[in-house]
């Protein structure tokens, strides 16, 4: 068991030391220099001595592996580093707006998983197979509705054609109502079709015919022992789910006009401020990266058959 | 026997829907079950046995239906109760011990739990009361310490084990009527015996009715007073076990008899020349696994085992589960190299080959799997499927390999319209004869055979032995023939070796062994095997022409 | 339980069913019907766009701005006065090109990568598995958006972006199906009639991997359509007034309290399209033999 442990945690740093290694490449070394975009503007109207100072300052004219060292050490305390186009430590940035991304993307998580258990259960229980085969199919039209229109749409029919949200200066709870919707629909899908697979197949497990023999009536073998069975498996889309929802909610933030993450991400690609882009991915891939390792963590305590040897979720 | 019957089914029809077609499996079916009867509803794969037993509680799968006739259960017709009412009477007055017990807990809850449920359901006492009930049932079937057992889950458990929660768990309630569906297939020889004396056991002393559906004759022959032998959804015939046995009506039992393997049918004694000319020669082999988390923790699979096979003549490796039998042959095939010893396969030693001296070699050595479902390549066609051994050697003309490939397809009893069928289209013995083709086709000295029949219906298998039996005789191959079935092996095998826990504990020519085994394993092994009570059906099966000829 | 009835009966069906196509026809599910009729009229707007309009993709005709739909113009014109049908024909070309795109540069390295590590095992399974994993630890429109910022924007850049992000998921398919192959019995037996490993690679492996590989090619064209049209509403890809489906949604969402279908009409087309290639996809999953 330890050295399961250890072996995940191993596992989970070098994707980590991979990821910042890729994005740090990609983001700080190959796209140039985002001083010299910023700086060399001609409206700027700096001499190439005050670029080569202000370079300087910011370490750009050391070499490669100094510059990747002392960025790993940055990061490590915690420092992201300087937005060279707002000017302020990107850190405070990330402060500013990542509160309201994570409470929309966690309403929004919320809000597929009512949505989930409810297509999920109601597909089940009833006994009508139109309404069955239709319920089923849903999410694989969830699936297929681009995030940025199905939130035009919803405006359109909740703010425009039924008035019932308004667009101009809405309430705190009532600004919130559709973004929600539009997260959550296309994230309840995956998670919906994974977790009505699975009650599939485990309703074709001789256990349930067990239970079905031994007098339980359907809902109490679906509630009994179906679900936990399906459940646990659905997990181990946690991580995934995870950055569905901030690319969702990303997409919805722009869509909405709300402050975010979504809209630093966008100032960022505009200008090429690789260093707040680069803090966004690192920190996004640390928390892909822990929320798999608790899940892998979890399994052994939720599920008894991996008390003892673990690892068959990869 | 002058009450009314208990089970009384009547002229049953079953169709399952697949697509937009219905497929009838049942046909008229109708048998009664006496209170505190053991009735055996006896068939090969798709002889709807199984099908009539699921109706019978009232639990066919989603595509099933109950086209016509009646299930009476004490008088009433329960064939068309709604599900809601036969909750109501499952578990308490009808109860199922299924098949594989692997599959048939729920592997996220305790035992405990799984048992007291039928308690719960059917609202037998509070929960002080049910859980007294559920460690006295525990402990009736065996299990103990019943408090400790009652915490575990069923990973934790061995298939026996698992197998007497499920009994438990049928007779909680004391029903009238158990269906037991196959209830030791899964099971090794000695379990199965000791689980079918539990389920005797118990049916006596609550006077319950057993409705037992099995492939094996032996196991109805042993424990049943009646049977009901089925084919193709149809009752062939059906009566008291010993009227039956002695006195086939059916042609179709009568063939079933004959080919059932079974102990009273040792194959005739063959008079090899005692050479000293032996195909395989193992000797110390011993095999250890590591262990995962451990560091240097090993576990030891095959403990020196040691056995030569004279050319020509079948070498059998029996054991159960466990036994080490698997890893023995992958080594003799050369997909594992053992920790130590040696492996002669005409003179050459195989451990120390690798590489391309090793790829050129296995065209001695052919290995026939058990399941013939897995190892035919699902998008080859049969020509093909033969044809690849040919590809991997010295190039010949493409017209002599199909030429080749006929004469072999024709050898093993396929005709020339099965070349370019896919292996979807093949039933399970037809493509148990392509994979015997494929291994034949690079003309090897010695042929495998792990489990090979072990999947077959009784009489696609007895075929398969023989088709084996003629090509080694014909071809003079050597056998290495693996199997947990002791009958089979008896009936096929000159020379044997005795496999439990990784040690050989019994080896020699099969009639010393099977007649005077030296180890109580191997006792034990012999006892358990099912079909004691069959009459020697030999003499009653095959007319007397041949009957004298078999016998000296 | 009911397995050995129910293999007994699939058994005898397909056995004696009558392979023509007659009947093959027949037994095509209608929605799989569907889903083909729309992924080939799309592509035939995207060969032949001329032919399915009189219109132009590009330039509007003054004096005819925010139509509604009629008969004259099916889904109306824009702000511009183009017509709006004409655009979303026009514009099938640049989404399915990019699709493609997308699709062949995923499908191409992720599988080959796959491939690499299943066949090959050891350090360099777990260095490229890593790798794997740390593509699929960065949100996916962050991972394209990092990959725009370094390739620029543009039609090609944004295909490639999105196509890159699907290298890991291929990748993973890849092997596990590599994976699953390798220990089937049959590919065990065929080394041991003495096979090579190339031998056995190309003659087992490869054809029984590749269909759940193709069967995720189909879905991720679709989710290739979704990834670009949001990349080209955020304003990456195509510049205007190119007629990309995303962009057509950005443009027509100024104009949404006066004539919602602008919004409309492209958004359906591309759920259309996406809801078919899921559809195709599952078929294709569903014919291992």
């Amino acid at each position: 068991m330890p050295s399961y442990l250890l072996g995940r945690l191993g596992q989970a740093l070098a994707v980590l030391a991979l990821t910042f290694t890729a994005a740090f490449l990609l983001l700080q070394v190959l796209p140039g220099d985002a001083i010299m975009i910023k700086f060399m503007a001609p409206e700027m109207g700096l001499t190439p001595d005050q670029i080569a100072d202000i370079r300087a300052a910011y370490g750009a004219d050391l070499p490669l592996w100094e510059r990747y060292l002392s960025t790993v050490g940055q990061f490590i305390t915690g420092n992201f580093g300087y937005s060279i186009q707002a000017g302020v430590p990107v850190s405070q940035l990330l402060a500013t707006n990542l509160p309201s991304t994570l409470l929309l993307a966690s309403l929004g998580f919320v809000a597929a998983l009512i949505l989930t258990i409810i297509l999920a259960a109601a597909s089940n229980m009833t006994g009508m197979g139109w309404l069955r085969a239709g319920l089923q199919s849903l999410p694989s039209l969830f699936i297929s509705v681009p995030v940025f229109w199905l939130g035009i749409m919803l405006i359109q029919l909740f703010s425009f054609q039924l008035g019932l949200v308004s667009v101009i200066s809405p309430g705190p709870v009532e600004k919130l109502v559709l973004p929600v919707m539009t997260l959550a629909i296309p994230i309840s899908a995956p998670l919906a079709q994974i977790l009505m697979r699975n009650i599939d197949q485990v309703l074709a497990q001789p256990f349930v015919a067990v239970a079905r023999a031994k007098g339980a009536s359907r809902n109490w073998v679906l509630w009994r022992h179906v679900a936990r069975n399906a459940i646990l498996p659905t997990l181990t889309i946690a991580g995934v789910l995870f950055g569905e929802l901030l690319t969702g909610a990303v997409v919805t933030e722009a869509v909405f006009g709300l402050s975010g993450l979504g809209g630093l991400t966008y100032q960022a690609v505009g200008n090429h401020d690789t260093a707040v882009l680069q803090a966004i991915v690192v920190i996004s891939a640390l928390a892909f990266v822990v929320i798999n390792l608790i899940v892998d963590l979890l399994f052994p305590i939720l599920d008894p058959r991996l008390g003892i040897k673990v690892g068959a979720t990869t | 026997m002058s009450t009314a019957p208990l089970l009384e089914v009547e002229d049953l029809a079953i169709s399952y829907r697949t697509g937009n077609r219905d497929q009838r499996v049942v046909h008229g079916v109708s048998f009664k079950v006496m209170p505190g009867e053991v009735v055996a509803l006896v068939g090969e794969s798709g002889s709807g046995k199984t099908t009539t037993a699921q109706a019978v509680l009232g639990l066919l799968a989603g595509n099933g239906k109950v086209e016509g006739g009646a299930i009476r259960l004490n008088g009433t017709d329960i064939a068309h109760w709604s599900q809601k009412r036969l909750d109501g009477i499952r578990g308490a007055v009808v109860s199922l011990i299924p098949q594989d017990p692997g599959s048939s807990l729920n592997p996220v809850r305790t035992i405990g739990s799984q048992l007291a449920e039928v308690l719960q359901i059917h609202k037998r006492g509070d929960r002080k009361t049910i859980q007294a009930r559920v460690i006295e049932l525990l402990e009736r079937v065996g299990l103990t310490p019943a408090e400790m057992r009652a915490r575990q889950y069923p990973h934790e458990l061995s298939g026996g084990m698992r197998q007497r929660v499920l009994i438990a768990i049928a007779v909680a309630l004391n029903p009238a009527l158990i269906v037991a569906d196959e209830p030791t297939s899964a099971l090794d020889v000695t379990v199965q015996r000791r689980i079918l004396d539990l389920i005797d056991e118990l049916r006596r002393e609550n006077g319950t009715a057993v409705l037992l559906v099995t492939h094996d004759l032996g196991v109805a022959a042993d424990r049943a007073d009646r049977l009901v032998v089925l084919q193709g959804g149809r009752i062939q015939e059906q009566g008291a076990v010993k009227d039956v046995l002695a006195a086939p009506s059916s042609t179709y039992t009568r063939r079933l008899l004959s080919d059932a393997p079974s102990l009273g049918k040792p194959r005739p004694v063959r008079i090899l020349v005692d050479n000293q000319d032996f195909a395989i020669d193992v000797e110390g082999l011993t095999h250890d696994f590591p262990l995962t988390g451990g560091a240097a923790k090993t576990f030891r699979a095959l403990d020196g085992i040691s056995f030569k096979v004279r050319r020509g003549s079948t070498h059998a490796i029996v054991g159960e589960s466990g036994s080490g039998k698997t890893t023995a042959v992958r080594s003799v095939v050369g997909f594992l190299k053992p920790t130590a010893g040696r492996i002669l396969v005409d003179g050459v030693d195989l451990t120390t080959l690798k590489g391309e001296a090793l790829r050129r070699f296995r065209k001695h050595i052919q290995l026939v799997y058990q399941n013939p479902y897995g190892s035919l390549d699902p998008r080859q066609t049969i020509a093909r499927i033969v044809e690849e051994p040919l590809l991997n050697f010295e190039p010949i003309p493409a017209a002599d390999r199909a030429r080749k490939v006929r004469d072999m397809l024709n050898r093993v009893g396929l005709s020339e319209s099965f070349l370019e069928r896919h292996p979807r289209a093949l039933s399970g013995g037809q493509r148990q004869r392509v994979a015997i083709a494929r291994a034949l086709v690079l003309d090897p000295r010695v042929l495998v055979l792990d489990e090979a029949v072990s999947a077959l219906d009784v009489t696609v298998q007895a075929q398969i032995l023989s088709l084996l039996d003629e090509l080694q005789k014909t071809l003079g191959l050597t056998y290495l023939f693996v199997s947990h079935d002791l009958a089979v092996v008896r009936q096929i095998s000159d020379t044997v070796s005795v496999m439990h826990k990784g040690r050989q504990v019994d080896g020699g020519p099969i009639e010393a062994v099977f007649g005077r085994p030296d180890s109580a394993y191997t006792r034990e092994l012999i006892d358990a095997i099912p079909g004691r009570s069959m009459p020697d059906v030999a003499a009653l099966a095959s007319p007397p022409g041949l009957h004298a000829r078999l016998s000296p | 339980m009911s397995s050995e009835t129910a293999n007994g009966a699939n058994a005898s069906l397909s056995a004696d069913l009558p392979t023509g196509w007659t009947t093959r026809l027949k037994r095509l599910s209608p929605t799989l019907v569907l889903a083909w009729t729309v992924v080939l009229i799309v592509l035939l707007w995207a060969a032949f766009p001329s032919a399915f309009t009189s219109y132009s993709g590009t330039e509007g005709v003054p004096g005819t701005q925010l139509q509604a739909p009629s008969e004259e113009h099916v889904l109306g014109t824009d702000g511009l006065g183009r017509d709006l049908y004409a655009r979303i024909v026009y514009g099938a070309r640049h989404s399915l090109s990019g699709a493609f795109v997308a699709v062949s540069v995923g499908l191409l390295l992720g599988t080959l990568l796959g491939l690499i590590a299943g066949a090959r095992g050891g350090w360099l399974d777990a260095f490229i598995m890593r790798l794997v994993d740390a593509m699929l630890a960065v949100p996916s429109l962050l991972l394209s958006l990092s990959i725009i910022v370094l390739l620029g924007f543009g039609t090609v850049n944004v295909a490639i972006a999105v196509g890159a992000v699907s290298v890991a998921r291929f990748a993973r398919l890849a092997r596990s199906e590599v994976l699953r192959v390798r220990r089937s019995d049959y590919v065990e037996a065929a080394f041991g009639s003495g096979g090579t490993f190339w031998a056995v690679l190309y003659r087992h492996v490869l054809p029984n991997s590749l269909t759940s590989v193709i069967a995720l090619a189909a879905l991720q064209f679709g989710s290739a359509i979704l990834a670009i049209s949001t990349l080209g509403f955020l304003g990456y890809g195509a510049p205007p007034p190119t007629p990309e489906w995303g962009l057509l949604i950005a443009e027509g969402r100024n104009y949404l309290s006066r004539a919602w279908w602008l919004t409309a009409a492209p958004g359906f087309v591309v759920v259309l399209v996406v809801l078919s290639a899921d559809r195709i996809s599952k078929a294709i999953g569903r014919t291992e033999p």
